[in-house]
C-alpha cells in the first residue's frame, strides 16, 4: 500500500518538476512546481514527518509560490513571450552535464545502506511539532534566534528593494500606457 | 653617596624634554633660564658627586634593558674619579658656554630649539662619561653624534653648514663602525660589556689577535670622534656651526670622548704595539694640524686646526703610559681653548659675523676685553709658564722624553716639540692678523660684546691662568691624587738619564716663546709671508684628501654606478616588472571567466560538484 | 515499508532536473524556480535520512532550510523585479553587468 502511494506520489513530482524546467509559459511552471511542492509534502507524510509536511504546504505551497504567481502576473505583460531555450549547443552541454550528474548521484544513493544503523523503534510523537519544538528552543535555539534576525533582514531589504532606486529605462509597453 | 650626585645627566635630559616641547611658546628669558638652569644642576650634582666620592668606583643600575639569553646588557652609571672629573669640566664649562649663549644668539632665530639641543648634548656627553656598560656608552658616543650634527647644521637653510653637518655624522659613522666592531669582539671574549667587569677580568680572556684587534678598532673610533687622522676632515668644517657650539662640542667636550674612551679603557692598552700605535698617531695628527693651522686664513678654521693638534697631545700622552697626562691636558684645554673660541665668536659679534683674518684687526682697542681674553688662551695655548696649557703640555712632553729615552719610537719628542713651536707661531700671527693693525678698509664700528658673553670668558681666562695648579707637583697634583684610584700615576720622573730635571720644560717653554716672537714679528702690518712649495704643502693637507678623493671618493662612485645601472635598472627592475607582466598575463587569462552570465557560473560550479563527487566516489 | 534508496534515489533526480532547469533555461523566473526545485530534493533527502536514523535533526535542518528559502525568495524576487523595473527584461543573459 504504501509502495503504491509512494510511486503515484514520486510520478507526479518528477512529473511536475519536468514541466517546471520545460515549460513554455512561466504560469505553467509555477502551477507545476505546486503540483512538486504538493507531491513532496505528502512524501513527508509517509515518512513520518507531520509537521514538517504542513510546514511545506504553508509556507512552500501556500505562499512561495503564490509569490511567485503574483510576480509573473505582474511582470507578464512586459515579458511577453520567455525566452527559448536558447543555443543547440549549450543546451546539448547541459543535458549532458545533468546526465552525468545524476548518474553519479543515482551510483551514490545505490550502495547498500550497511553504512547506515537502523534503530527497530521509532518513537510514537516521532515528527510530531510537539518534538520539533523541543528542539527548537533547546538544542536549536541559537540557529532559531539567528533565523528569525535573517527573517527581519530579508523584510528590510525587500522594503529597500521595492522602493526602487535603479533609473528606470522606458520600455515601450510602459511608454504606450504612461500615453 | 649622596643620591643627589645620581642625577647629573638627569638635569640636561629634563631640560631638553621642556624646551623642545614647549619652548618655542616661552619668552627668551624662560627659556635661558632652563637651559642654563639645568646645566647649573647638573653641575652641582657633579660637585656634590666629587665631594662625596668615596674610595670605590660606585655603580648605580637603572634599569636592565637588553636580556636575550646569552647577551644581557643593564642601563649602568658608574661614578669613579675619572668620570666625576669629566662630569666637571663638561658641566662646568658648558654651564659657562650656555651663558655666554644666551648673549650670542641673542638676536637669533630657533633660540629654544639651540638650547634644547645643547642640553640634549650635555646629557649625552654625560652619559657618555657616567656610563659603566660599554653598549650606553655607546649610546652616548652616538647621541653626541646626533647633536653634533644637529648643532653644525643648526642654520639648516645654508647649504655650507647642513654639509658640514652630514659631513659630520658620516666621518663619525665610519669611526662607530670600528667602535662596533671592536665591542663584538670584546664581547666574544668577555662574555660581557661592562666595564668593570672587562678591566677586572683575568689577563688572558682576551688573547691573540683580538687582544690587540679590539683596541685598536675601539681607537679606530676614537679617531673618528676626536679627529684624529685618518678621520679628522669633518671638524674644519664643523665650524659652520654656532661660536658656542664650536667652543663646546669641538674644543672642550664631544671631541674629548675618544680620549676619554681610551683612558677608561686603559689597562686594555697595555701592550707596546697598541700604545706605539696610539702614539703615533696623535704625534703625527699633532703635527699635522698644526701645519695646517698655519696657512688657514679663516679664524676659527685656526682654532679647529688647534684642536686636532692638542688632541694629538693627548693621544701622545695616552700612548707613552701617561693617560692621567693626557686627562689633565684635556681639562686645560677645554679651559684654554674655550676661550679663544669665545673670544673669537665675540669678535664675529662684533664684526657682523666677519672671521676672516684678512678682514679684521685694528680690533685690539675697541675690543679690549675680548683681546686680553685671546691672549691669555693664546698664552696658555703656546705653552707659555705659568698658564695652565704650560703645565699639562709639559707634563706630556717629559714622559715622551721618558719613553724616547728608555727605548721607545726616537720621533715622538721631536715632532711633540716640533708641534709645540709651530702652535706658538700659527697662534701668534691669528693674534696679530685678528687685533692689531688695522686693515686698509673697515666700514664697520666693532664694540665690544655684552656682559653676559664677558664674564664666561673672565671664568675661564682665570681658569687657563690658574688651571695648571690641579696638576703641578710643586703643589702636591691634586688632580692626580684624585685621580690616582683609577688611573695609576707615577712619581714625577725628576731625573731621567743624565738630563736634569728641568731640560724639557726648557726646552718646551723656549720653543713656546721663539714660536710667539717669530709669529708676532713675521705676520706684522698683515704681511702674507709665502712658504712656497712648504706652504702649498700644508694648505692641501699634505696633499691627504686629495688621496681621500682619488682613492675612496672614486671607486665608491664606480660602484655606485655600476650597481645603479646594469644591476639595479637593468636585473632587479626587470625581475620585478616581469612579476607584475606574471599577474597582469594571468589575471586577462582568468578574466575571461567573469563572463556576468549567471547561468554560466551556475554550470562552472556544476562541473566542480562533479569532479568532487567523482573524487569520493573514487576513494 | 519503502526502501530508503528509493526516495534517495528520487531526491537525486529531482535536484538533476532542478539543475538542468538552472542550465537551460533563460527566464529568470523559472531559474528561480528551478532553484526551488533544488532545495526541495534536498529536503526530502534530509527528512528521509531523519527517519531512517531514527533522529531528529533532520527535520530540524528541513525546518530552517524552508524557512531561509523564504526570506531568499522574497529578497530574490524583490531583485528580480527591480531589475526588471531598470532594464526591462527577463533573459537573464541580458545582465551581465559584472562582466570582467
Amino acid at each position: 500500500m504504501e509502495l503504491f502511494l509512494f510511486i503515484v506520489t514520486a510520478t507526479l513530482a518528477l512529473a511536475g518538476a519536468l514541466t517546471v524546467i520545460g515549460a513554455r509559459r512561466a504560469i505553467h511552471s509555477a502551477l507545476a512546481l505546486l503540483v512538486v511542492l504538493a507531491s513532496l509534502a505528502v512524501l513527508y507524510l509517509l515518512l513520518e514527518a507531520q509537521f514538517i509536511a504542513v510546514l511545506q504546504v504553508i509556507i512552500y505551497a501556500g505562499a512561495i509560490v503564490v509569490l511567485f504567481l503574483f510576480v509573473i502576473m505582474l511582470l507578464h505583460m512586459a515579458t511577453g513571450e520567455p525566452g527559448s531555450p536558447g543555443p543547440r549547443r549549450r543546451q546539448v552541454a547541459a543535458l549532458g552535464l545533468a546526465a552525468l550528474f545524476v548518474i553519479g548521484l543515482l551510483s551514490a544513493v545505490a550502495r547498500p545502506s550497511t553504512a547506515l544503523p537502523v534503530v527497530a523503534t521509532l518513537q510514537p510523537d516521532f515528527g510530531s511539532a510537539e518534538l520539533v519544538g523541543r528542539q527548537l528552543f533547546t538544542r536549536f535555539l541559537l540557529p532559531f534566534e539567528l533565523a528569525s534576525v535573517i527573517l527581519l533582514a530579508g523584510i528590510i531589504g525587500a522594503v529597500v528593494l521595492a522602493k526602487g532606486t535603479l533609473p528606470v529605462t522606458a520600455h515601450p509597453a510602459a511608454a504606450e500606457e504612461a500615453e | 653617596m649622596a643620591d643627589f650626585a645620581w642625577t647629573i645627566p638627569l638635569w640636561p635630559l629634563l631640560g631638553w624634554l621642556a624646551l623642545g616641547l614647549i619652548g618655542g611658546r616661552l619668552p627668551r628669558p624662560a627659556v635661558a633660564l632652563i637651559g642654563c638652569g639645568s646645566v647649573a644642576l647638573a653641575f652641582a650634582a657633579a660637585i656634590v658627586a666629587w665631594v662625596t666620592l668615596p674610595e670605590d668606583a660606585q655603580v648605580k643600575t637603572l634599569f636592565p634593558w637588553i636580556a636575550t639569553g646569552a647577551f644581557a646588557v643593564s642601563v649602568r652609571l658608574s661614578l669613579d674619579a675619572l668620570s666625576v672629573v669629566m662630569a666637571l669640566v663638561v658641566c662646568g664649562v658648558g654651564l659657562l658656554i650656555h651663558l655666554y649663549s644666551i648673549g650670542y644668539m641673542a638676536g637669533e632665530p630657533g633660540y629654544s630649539r639651540y638650547f634644547a639641543y645643547l642640553n640634549l648634548f650635555i646629557a649625552s656627553m654625560l652619559l657618555l662619561v657616567l656610563a659603566g656598560d660599554l653598549l650606553v656608552l655607546f649610546v652616548g658616543w652616538e647621541l653626541v653624534g646626533l647633536c653634533s650634527y644637529l648643532l653644525i647644521g643648526f642654520w639648516f637653510d645654508r647649504e655650507r653648514a647642513a654639509t658640514a653637518g652630514r659631513k659630520a655624522f658620516l666621518v663619525n659613522r665610519i669611526g662607530d663602525a670600528g667602535f662596533l666592531l671592536g665591542l663584538l669582539l670584546l664581547w666574544r671574549a668577555f662574555g660581557t660589556l661592562d666595564i668593570a667587569a672587562i678591566l677586572s677580568a683575568p689577563p688572558g680572556a682576551l688573547a691573540g689577535g683580538a687582544a690587540l684587534a679590539a683596541p685598536l678598532l675601539l681607537f679606530f673610533g676614537a679617531t673618528g670622534k676626536s679627529a684624529q687622522l685618518p678621520l679628522y676632515a669633518w671638524l674644519p668644517d664643523a665650524m659652520e656651526g654656532p661660536t658656542p657650539v664650536s667652543a663646546l662640542i669641538h674644543a672642550a667636550t664631544m671631541v674629548t670622548a675618544g680620549v676619554y674612551l681610551v683612558a677608561r679603557l686603559f689597562p686594555l692598552f697595555a701592550h707596546p704595539p697598541l700604545l706605539a700605535a696610539v702614539a703615533g698617531v696623535g704625534a703625527l695628527t699633532a703635527f699635522f694640524a698644526a701645519t695646517i693651522a698655519l696657512v688657514e686664513w679663516d679664524l676659527k678654521r685656526v682654532l679647529a686646526y688647534s684642536t686636532i693638534s692638542q688632541l694629538g697631545y693627548m693621544f701622545l700622552a695616552l700612548g707613552v703610559a701617561a693617560p692621567e697626562a693626557g686627562i689633565f691636558h684635556l681639562i686645560t684645554q677645554a679651559f684654554f681653548k674655550a676661550l679663544l673660541f669665545l673670544a673669537a665668536g665675540s669678535v664675529m659679534h662684533a664684526m657682523a659675523g666677519r672671521i676672516d683674518m684678512r678682514a679684521l684687526g685694528g680690533l685690539a682697542r675697541p675690543l679690549r676685553a675680548t683681546m686680553l681674553a685671546f691672549l691669555i688662551g693664546a698664552l696658555a695655548l703656546a705653552g707659555i709658564p705659568p698658564f695652565a696649557g704650560f703645565v699639562s703640555k709639559d707634563l706630556i712632553l717629559e714622559r715622551a722624553w721618558h719613553a724616547v729615552a728608555s727605548g721607545g719610537n726616537p720621533l715622538l719628542f721631536p715632532l711633540g716639540l716640533l708641534t709645540a713651536w709651530v702652535t706658538a707661531v700659527y697662534i701668534a700671527r691669528a693674534l696679530r692678523y685678528t687685533f692689531f693693525d688695522p686693515p686698509a678698509q673697515s666700514e664697520i664700528a666693532p664694540h665690544e660684546s655684552p656682559p653676559i658673553m664677558l664674564w664666561p670668558m673672565a671664568a675661564l681666562a682665570a681658569l687657563s691662568i690658574g688651571g695648571g695648579l690641579l696638576g703641578a707637583h710643586v703643589v702636591g697634583a691634586p688632580l692626580f691624587e684624585f685621580l690616582s684610584p683609577v688611573l695609576a700615576s707615577p712619581e714625577d720622573a725628576g731625573q731621567v738619564g743624565i738630563t736634569p730635571a728641568f731640560f724639557v720644560p726648557t726646552l718646551s717653554t723656549a720653543a713656546g716663546v721663539l714660536g710667539l716672537l717669530l709669529g708676532w714679528t713675521a705676520y706684522r702690518q698683515h704681511r702674507d709671508v709665502s712658504l712656497g712649495w712648504v706652504g702649498r704643502l700644508f694648505r692641501r693637507h699634505w696633499y691627504l684628501l686629495d688621496l681621500y678623493d682619488g682613492v675612496l671618493t672614486h671607486a665608491a662612485r664606480g660602484t655606485a654606478r655600476f650597481l645603479a645601472g646594469p644591476v639595479d635598472l637593468g636585473a632587479i627592475d626587470r625581475a620585478v616588472n616581469a612579476i607584475g607582466a606574471l599577474v597582469s598575463g594571468g589575471a586577462a587569462a582568468l578574466r575571461r571567466l567573469q563572463t556576468g552570465y549567471v547561468r554560466q557560473y551556475a554550470a562552472v560550479i556544476l562541473v566542480g560538484t562533479v569532479l568532487v563527487l567523482a573524487y569520493w566516489m573514487a576513494r | 515499508m519503502v526502501p530508503l534508496p528509493y526516495y534517495l534515489a528520487l531526491g537525486a533526480v529531482l535536484f538533476s532536473v532542478g539543475m538542468t532547469g538552472v542550465l537551460i533555461r533563460r527566464n529568470a523566473l523559472i531559474v528561480f524556480m528551478s532553484i526551488e526545485l533544488m532545495l526541495n530534493s534536498v529536503n526530502l533527502t534530509f527528512v528521509a535520512l531523519s527517519r531512517q536514523l531514527r533522529s531528529m535533526d533532520g527535520q530540524l535542518a528541513v525546518f530552517f532550510t524552508i524557512v531561509i528559502a523564504g526570506v531568499e525568495v522574497v529578497v530574490g524576487l524583490a531583485i528580480i523585479v527591480e531589475i526588471f523595473r531598470s532594464r526591462a527584461t527577463l533573459n537573464l543573459d541580458d545582465i551581465d553587468l559584472l562582466r570582467g
